[in-house]
């Protein structure tokens, strides 16, 4: 079938067989590999990417399902700096291996976007969707408390 | 943990969903958030030949609130549910029952109807469904019907929907202001299915004693049930710890969970006791 959506602000089309997961299309037919996928059934948090402005996991999603649709990964949240989630993410040492780091930054953005008033508890209630087997959970929500900063103050980023 | 092959079509109309699925006997499925289907089909525990996407149809998604209750369209997420600032008084039991549904990004896709008509027997929303006496709203190539959340429940992830039948709404009835109610449910880690979980309410009389009790369980039987004893135990009689020791003591005896690797039946029996008890305080504390 063919499918045709926003992947981080380009309108892209594929054909795709109906059983091919969003994160299967993002990965093998666009090549953008930042979205990881772990788990395949929705416990991990590592393939969250943004549809509409809403943080998904990927992987329980068909691409067929985000036709016309806005998809944004977390090559998308990136630019020439180190944005603030980025930066915090590096002070806070809030990453070992990384393998989990794209859905962290993903479910954190759209939370601040959302939330930019979110407190400690909301921050660590809507991370626990995401796993991190290096046991970085304490920088990893400091990290996100320093970054929700920059959110308050944009606005809507 | 790759999901089968499978044709995919996403209608316009229920009536054109549900020609879609009668055309395939049993072998089409229904996908909308696709929390509970999607994990079904990489694990390749469903693998049905066409799903039918329920995405283009409209009115299924609206949040009805007036004298009759609380209507939720099949497509509502947790996430508007969670948004709904009237609900908070509108159905408080819902709001808080609903907390515990898995995480952050399943509740932006998840659906009331999907979780229902998967019936998970450890699932919140059926919980809900049965312990408030939940009507379902059917839609088949017959026409509508109505169906009590009770009849609705056949067994684990079993229901009395026809393959090609759609659920289109569950109705919950009115909420009085007054009401007292708890929900709890203990599960390892946060957002897992519950090993056993609790939720009541209750109405006072006029001489202060409990009327009209509701308590139903889930996690502890192959699909969500009401402890019909507690509810005997309870009804015409005044709140306080005896009465909530009584209560918890016929939780237990009453039930018999299942045992599986996530825990032994005993375990469950006893959390259904514990969190009996612990919801039973909490309501006493909910009084307006």
């Amino acid at each position: 079938m063919k499918v045709e959506f926003h992947l981080n602000g380009e309108l892209v089309g594929a054909e795709v067989e109906p059983r091919t997961t969003l994160a299967d299309c993002i990965r093998n037919d666009f090549q953008q590999t930042g979205t990881h996928l772990a788990c395949e059934h929705g416990v991990c948090g590592a393939c969250t990417v943004l549809v509409n402005g809403e943080a998904v996991r990927s992987c329980l999603l068909l691409a067929v399902q985000v036709q016309g649709d806005r998809v944004v990964t977390v090559e998308g949240l990136s630019g020439d700096e180190l944005t603030p989630l980025q930066a915090a993410f590096r002070k806070h040492h809030a990453l070992q291996c990384g393998f989990c780091t794209p859905g962290f930054i993903t479910t954190a953005h759209a939370l601040l976007s959302h939330e930019p008033e979110a407190d400690e508890e909301r921050i660590r209630d809507v991370l626990s969707g995401n796993l991190c087997r290096c046991s970085g959970y304490v920088p990893i929500v400091d990290a996100v408390l320093e970054a929700r900063d920059a959110y308050r103050k944009s606005g809507d980023k | 943990m790759k999901p089968p092959v499978f044709e995919y079509a996403s209608p316009a109309t229920v009536a054109e969903a549900v020609r879609l699925l009668a055309a395939r006997g049993g072998n089409a499925k229904v996908i909308a958030g696709g929390q509970s289907l999607m994990p079904m089909l990489n694990f390749r525990l469903a693998a049905p030949e066409l799903l039918v996407d329920l995405k283009h149809l409209k009115d299924l998604g609206g949040i009805h609130i007036d004298d009759a209750g609380v209507r939720l369209g099949a497509k509502v997420r947790w996430c508007d549910i969670e948004a709904d600032q009237r609900l908070q008084s509108a159905h408080p039991l819902l709001c808080e029952a609903i907390k515990s549904v898995a995480h952050y990004q399943i509740r932006n896709r998840g659906t009331v109807g999907g979780s229902l008509a998967h019936a998970d027997p450890s699932a919140e929303m059926p919980g809900v469904a049965v312990t408030c006496e939940a009507r379902m709203t059917i839609v088949g190539p017959a026409g509508t019907r109505s169906e009590t959340a009770d009849a609705f429940f056949t067994g684990p992830l079993q229901t009395s929907l026809e393959p090609d039948e759609i659920l289109t709404e569950v109705a919950l009835p009115p909420w009085p202001h007054a009401r007292r109610w708890a929900f709890l449910e203990f599960a390892r880690r946060k957002g897992d299915f519950a090993m056993a979980g609790v939720a009541l309410y209750y109405d006072l009389d006029e001489a202060g004693q409990i009327a009209n009790v509701h308590v139903g369980a889930i996690g502890i039987a192959d699909r969500p049930v009401r402890l019909a004893e507690v509810e005997v135990a309870l009804n015409g009689q005044r709140l306080d710890d005896r009465l909530i020791a009584t209560a918890a003591k016929v939780a237990r005896d009453s039930v018999d969970p299942p045992t599986d690797i996530h825990a032994p039946g005993a375990y469950r029996r006893a959390l259904v006791a514990t969190l009996l008890g612990r919801g039973l305080k909490k309501s006493a504390a909910r009084g307006v």
